[in-house]
């Protein structure tokens, strides 16, 4: 059997050079999350937003752009064999589930490098929460790679693929969603960043990744059956 | 008294169903090690399914199949790595070179770095693509792309080559080339093909499928 090691940043490093060379995924997120938030902008007419509103137009747009690169996780494995040519190679089968999930995580914090300095240049006036912000990114990026890869790699079959991973995806990132709202609402209150249930938010999340994580990697390998 | 070594495939009463329609149904056979079976028969007769059991990338619906020493499909981990498969489709990501797809895949089976690359290396020359292997896959011709999927079918060494097709798309010199890697004196082979004439005179058993009719071994 080839080390997972060396498989793990076999494929990691191909997805990551594919997406480089071909731009199919990052853009069109970016580009997204930047549009919707100028129409939060004009539909909301406001300048500025705290709280709860902050959190909700922060996240929902984050999930939505997430749902694009998402979609288009498992394709190059679909439509050019290389479903076939990994479970031809002496590797855990997991393996693949894993450099997906961390390709994925790598998107969604160079989305977010992008579409968070300009949610708070639309929205806020105060940029304290973004610090602590960046915790609540990580541990709700996990979940959502955890959650996508899975979904993705179930719809990839489909010909209706577009149409199934939010169908599927959607419902059940809603506790993720419900917490990573729950621990941004505080950091983007009026007046400043406080703290309150922070920490149990973010354990609500650490949660969500660890059950999604180990279901991931426990069915991987009977989803690559035929 | 001497033992008989166990064959590289052992296939009895086999069967495979898409959904309510068997596509292959009682194929039998056995081959030793080192011999080459040709399968011929008409479109739908299951040639390409045949290969993708043997290969381990479909399960059996039911019969006993034995391929290098493990039991399909309960055994099907023993034999990665060990089978080099020519597809139709030829398993190389578009956005990439050649070169770096067959890293990527001498990656995936644990070669050593630089034992990889004097196999690319190789590989390459063997089949006249060394001048363009660094151009993404996606701007080659299907021969050139053809004769970089059977590199990488034969790249770590197979005990045991699934070919189907595997002149389709290639030119003269293409077929030549290929020849020094998959033909005659290779190892253990199953070819499917559509040219008799050509493959016939290399075969030490001949397996014949037709649609709704037994399989003929001859």
């Amino acid at each position: 059997m080839t080390p997972s090691r060396t498989a793990f940043a076999a494929i990691l490093a191909k997805d990551l050079r594919s997406e480089l060379r071909t731009l199919q995924s990052l853009p069109a997120m970016a580009l997204f999350s930047v549009t919707t938030f100028v129409i939060f902008r004009f539909g909301l007419d406001r300048t500025s937003l705290s709280g709860s509103l902050a959190a909700g137009v922060l996240w929902a747009t984050l999930l939505f752009a997430a749902v694009l690169g998402i979609n288009r996780l498992f394709v190059a494995e679909r439509e050019e064999g290389g479903f076939d040519a990994i479970r031809l190679a002496p590797i855990d089968r997991s393996v693949l589930f894993g450099a997906k999930v961390t390709a994925l995580i790598v998107y969604l914090l160079a989305l977010e490098l992008v579409a968070v300095p300009i949610f708070a240049l639309f929205f806020l006036q105060d940029a304290g929460g973004l610090g602590p912000l960046a915790g609540v990114l990580l541990l709700t990026d996990l979940g959502l790679a955890a959650t996508g890869a899975l979904i993705s790699s179930m719809a990839v079959n489909s010909r209706a693929r577009d149409l199934l991973v939010p169908l599927v995806l959607l419902p059940l990132v809603v506790p993720l969603m419900i917490a990573a709202t729950g621990a941004t609402e505080p950091l983007l209150a009026l007046g400043g960043p406080s703290y309150h249930r922070f920490g149990t938010w973010l354990m609500v999340l650490g949660l969500y990744d660890l059950i999604f994580g180990l279901v991931g990697y426990a069915v991987f390998d009977f989803l690559l059956e035929d | 008294m001497t033992e008989r070594a166990e064959p590289a495939i052992a296939v009895a009463g086999l069967r495979r169903d898409y959904g309510d329609r068997p596509a292959l149904d009682g194929v039998g056979f056995e081959l030793a090690a080192g011999e080459s079976l040709v399968v011929l028969g008409p479109n739908g007769a299951g040639k390409t399914t045949l290969l993708r059991v043997l290969a381990t990338l479909l399960r059996p619906s039911a019969g006993e199949v034995r391929v290098l020493g493990g039991s399909l499909p309960d055994e099907a981990w023993k034999l990665r790595g060990r089978i080099g498969y020519l597809g139709h489709e030829p398993l190389l990501y578009r956005d990439l070179s050649g070169r770096e797809n067959l890293r990527f895949q001498a990656r995936l089976h644990g070669m050593e770095r630089a034992a990889a690359e004097a196999r690319i290396e190789e590989l390459l020359r063997a089949v006249a693509m060394d001048r363009r292997a660094d151009e993404r896959v996606a701007e080659l011709s299907a021969g050139m792309r053809q004769r970089l999927s059977i590199c990488r079918c034969v790249l770590h060494r197979p005990e045991l080559l699934l070919l189907d097709e595997p002149d389709s798309n290639l030119d003269v010199e293409g077929r030549e080339l290929a020849r020094e890697l998959i033909g005659p004196g290779t190892g253990t082979r199953v070819v499917v093909t559509h040219d008799p004439e050509r493959h016939l005179p290399e075969a030490d058993q001949v397996l014949r499928l037709g649609i709704g009719e037994a399989a003929v071994v001859s």
